[in-house]
């Protein structure tokens, strides 16, 4: 029984993932254009953008970088697997920096400037929001006793009542994780942010396009860790978190657009600000919760 | 008996190497030499599991009191001599502090033997699990390195013709070491224990001053003092175990209990020992110092053996750590300790710096980790120690190699390695890997190490942890990518690296793959019951049955990556193109056309941030810091004790 359902959530992660992503990204371009007071493309426009780099001819700069985004994508996919399977959260985290240092390999591998500094800030960002990450999972720990996300879906409370603050924390570093401003580290779709993109300068054609398939995958497995705050034993809850995700994801957009560039300075000393006061805070909280309770 | 033949063997093959003076039979003799040994390593540990050890069982030695009292002269002549070389070489180099240092240390030693003050009739050798593992360690790691020094030494005589060649001096030190290891990691007399810590301080200082320039004799005086300071801890330590507490040995120590009243104080002297040993902030400078010497003693005692014997201690000690202060101390310097030094390896360059700042780093994860007093943050200690011993050995030997071949050791340089030398890429690859990244095993043991830190409501540490591994996966992260730039068209490096130096790596390669399928087993053979015994009480699964099977297979998914990617991209129609330079290349992906017209070659750095991690902003704020705190605490929990 309990395989089946496994089986069932992994083949629907599969499947789904990828619309899930491009729905959100559809969303994104939409909500951006509203906010900038300009028409913008159609909600579809992310879905024709990655099939015509299907179609495209592949242009290459060596084949080192193709194994290796190739490799980013299996892993990406394997880290999904493991959270929607009900596994150990850190191990989520664990593989998702595996799978990303694979797409920073595959930039390192093109020699170019732009890819080879992109590759810096890449580990400029994980070094930034990876803490938090960690104390994301500790806060799931803390809230219910386990790692497990098979555990976690099954409290009574949801862990956004016991762990605020850690909630707040990895919504300021999801605004990383999506390669958003206001740092201007980020390397999206957007005109507004960087011209010349950094990580990804160098893939063209369909390893682009893979390498944008694995990035909508890893998008729905944040915002899907963002959302695990708010479920509990309640069916009921599931409804809530799909809200909750739509309405972070709303706020992470509208950052985006109101804050002017932040250089990599304040966004290395504020994301850790932000971990240590809330994060730790919280943490620090559950732990004297955890002593008293005993 | 064959600890007595392997102990002895080691020592004869210090002094036969010693006094071969011809290169190729020495290198014969020491290849030969440290394969029996590794040999009789593994047999020693095959006899000692088929005669109980699994078990539960410790086997303990209690050789009858003539043997005893002859043994004790002995080292007591040790004692002397290390004394009185100590004290020619410091007058000879007017260093005088440590001889003082030297003298504080050794005289109440011996004048505790003389008197017959010292606890008498108890069994001064033990070997238990962590014996065991420990042997593996020295045993395999030591034998590999010294393997790898007779080519090492050959060339490196070949690159500084400067240094005069003493190299059968370098590979007698090297085995004297190894003696003196296998003697400290038995030992279960504190008094023994101390004679074979003092050969390793002495040991490693004149390897430190191998080549006799004027950096190294500074620094090598500079490890010489940090070390016998701590030398001095432990025999405040055996001093007051002796003469109050009547205890003699480490076995009976931890037996006390953390709740004995004055326990803290041998417990805070022996932790200022294995701090200064692990060189821990603020005696972490030695260990950079040591980089001057030649890299096999870099890997061996500065990475893979000395450097944990602090540690060992540590662990051998930790159920008395549960708390109390000893613990808080140690808990606090270790985590410190991990999160600094990773901050300065990011500001780097130099591939054995990086190495050394991770070795600090890693050593205070392991510290803390045995400082928590708790089974599990135990058991996650064990495993760091055995991980970080493997790859890091790996990874100073390839830096070596690379030296060798190279001329260069800096991070900058390995810029497109996978082209220009691509085994030593791969070799690199499985090192770093094996340092930080999921599912190879140093990330296991850190994972089990912040959940025994969350279980025992350890806050400051669970904080250090997830900086201290977010930078270190910085530092790591940025050397791995500069040995995969592809650069075309660039020339292979022409492949120097002896034949024997490239099996110790791939040895050790496969070791650090196989040791990472292997850990669950490894987990329940041998450091289990080790936790067991010390901390009376069994413990529990630490890392679940499923998450193993997740992380057995991410590995065989990496190992499969590259047959896999072969075969997908196999017959791809791809267009080549050149890197993307804004479209001012000049014909090739390492040259652009300037604002002027002319054509210049484009270098792409690593980041190194300087002005935010670089050793003149974090170094020493870190080290007063960290000394006000070792201070203080010793302070108050002695006076506290008293």
């Amino acid at each position: 029984m309990r395989m089946t359902v496994v089986l069932l959530s992994i083949l629907i992660y599969l499947a789904a993932a990828p619309l899930v992503g491009l729905a959100f990204e559809g969303y994104d371009r939409v909500v951006s254009a509203r906010m900038q007071n300009r028409k913008g493309p159609s909600f579809f426009q992310p879905l024709y953008d990655l099939l015509k780099l299907f179609q495209k001819q592949s242009i290459v700069v060596n084949r080192v970088q193709t194994a290796l985004v190739i490799g980013f994508v299996i892993f990406t996919i394997f880290t999904g697997c493991i959270f929607f399977a009900g596994g150990d959260i850190l191990l989520v985290f664990f593989a998702h920096s595996l799978a990303d240092m694979f797409l920073i390999l595959a930039a390192y591998s093109a020699n170019s400037p732009y890819s080879s500094l992109g590759a810096q800030r890449e580990f400029m960002q994980t070094m930034a929001y990876e803490p938090m990450t960690l104390l994301t999972a500790i806060g799931f720990y803390m809230t219910c006793g386990s790692f497990n996300v098979s555990d976690v879906i099954q409290q009574e409370v949801p862990a956004i009542v016991r762990a605020p603050g850690i909630f707040l924390g990895f919504c300021f570093t999801l605004l990383i994780i999506f390669r958003k401003s206001p740092f201007d580290l980020a390397t999206s779709h957007h005109a507004h942010q960087e011209m010349v993109k950094g990580l990804t300068q160098d893939l063209a054609g369909n390893i682009y396009g893979l390498q944008e398939l694995g990035e909508l995958y890893a998008s729905v497995q944040m915002l899907s860790v963002a959302g695990l705050f708010f479920i509990c034993k309640n069916p009921l809850s599931y409804v809530v978190a799909v809200v909750a995700v739509i309405v972070i994801y709303f706020f992470i957009l509208l950052a985006d657009n109101i804050f002017p560039r932040v250089k990599w300075e304040v966004m290395l000393s504020s994301t850790w600000v932000v971990t240590f006061v809330f994060g730790g805070g919280n943490f620090l909280i559950l732990t004297m919760l955890n002593i008293a309770g005993k | 008996m064959i600890l007595l033949f392997l102990f002895f063997f080691t020592l004869g093959m210090s002094v036969l190497t010693a006094l071969l003076r011809d290169e190729k039979i020495r290198g014969g003799v020491v290849i030969v030499g440290s394969i029996i040994m590794m040999v009789l390593d593994v047999l020693f540990c095959v006899w000692a599991y088929l005669n109980g050890v699994g078990d539960n069982k410790v086997l303990t030695f209690l050789p009858e009191s003539g043997l005893t009292e002859k043994c004790t002269y002995v080292f007591m002549a040790g004692e002397l001599f290390l004394f009185s070389l100590i004290t020619v070489l410091s007058v000879k180099h007017g260093k005088y502090h440590c001889i003082l240092l030297s003298a504080i240390g050794t005289i109440p030693v011996l004048w505790l033997d003389i008197t017959h003050k010292a606890v008498e009739n108890l069994p001064m050798l033990k070997v238990d699990d962590l014996t065991i593992l420990m042997f593996m360690v020295v045993g395999i790691v030591g034998g590999l390195i010294s393997i790898y020094a007779v080519g090492y030494l050959h060339d490196y005589h070949i690159h500084h013709k400067d240094v005069e060649n003493r190299s059968q001096y370098f590979q007698a030190l090297l085995f004297l070491f190894l003696t003196a290891m296998y003697g400290l990691i038995t030992s279960d007399a504190l008094s023994w224990m101390f004679f074979f810590w003092e050969i390793t301080s002495t040991v490693s200082f004149l390897l430190i001053g191998y080549t006799k320039k004027s950096e190294a004799v500074t620094n090598s005086f500079r490890a010489l003092w940090m070390n016998l300071l701590g030398g001095c801890g432990f025999m405040v330590a055996i001093l007051y175990c002796a003469l109050v507490m009547h205890i003699g040995s480490l076995t009976e120590l931890v037996e006390a209990g953390p709740r004995k009243a004055g326990i803290v104080i041998p417990v805070v002297f022996l932790s200022l020992a294995a701090i200064t040993k692990s060189a821990q902030m603020p005696f972490s400078r030695w260990l950079l110092g040591a980089m001057v010497a030649p890299t096999p003693s870099s890997a061996l005692l500065h990475s893979a053996t000395m450097v944990k014997a602090g540690v060992y201690l540590l662990i051998r000690i930790s159920p008395l750590f549960a708390g109390n202060l000893g613990g808080i101390m140690i808990t606090t310097i270790g985590g410190f300790t991990f999160f600094a030094a990773s901050l300065l390896a990011i500001s780097q360059s130099d591939g054995k710096k990086v190495l050394a700042y991770s070795t600090i780093s890693n050593l205070g994860l392991i510290t803390a980790c045995a400082g928590v007093g708790q089974p599990a943050a135990t058991w996650a200690a064990i495993m760091l120690l055995l991980f970080h011993a493997v790859s890091k050995s790996l990874m100073f030997l390839a830096v070596g190699a690379v030296e060798n071949a190279t001329g260069s050791r800096d991070v900058e340089d390995m810029h497109g390695m996978v082209v220009k030398f691509p085994k030593m890429a791969y070799v690199m690859t499985v090192g770093i890997c094996g340092m930080f990244l999921a599912p190879f095993g140093m990330l296991v043991a850190k994972w089990a190490a912040l959940k025994a830190y969350i279980d025992s409501n350890n806050v400051m540490l669970v904080m250090f942890l997830v900086f201290g591994s977010a930078t270190t996966m910085f530092y790591w992260g940025k050397w791995l990518g500069k040995l995969y730039a592809v650069l075309h068209q660039s020339e292979r490096h022409r492949d120097v690296v002896h034949k024997s130096e490239w099996q110790v790596m791939y040895c050790l390669t496969a070791l650090i793959v196989s040791l990472c399928a292997l850990f669950p087993m490894i987990g329940t053979v041998f450091v289990q019951p080790v936790l067991s015994q010390s901390f009376g009480q069994t413990v529990g699964t630490i890392i679940s049955d499923n998450d193993i099977r997740v992380m057995l297979m991410m590995l065989i998914m990496i190992g499969l990556m590259p047959v896999l990617a072969a075969f997908l991209i196999r017959n791809r129609k791809e267009k080549m193109t050149m890197a993307y330079m804004a479209g001012v290349n000049a014909g090739d992906d390492r040259h652009f056309i300037d604002s002027l017209g002319g054509i210049r070659p484009s270098y792409l750095s690593n980041w190194y941030m300087e002005e935010w991690f670089g050793e003149k902003r974090i170094l020493n704020p870190s080290l007063y810091l960290s000394a006000t705190a070792v201070t203080v605490m010793m302070i108050v929990a002695v006076g506290g004790a008293l």
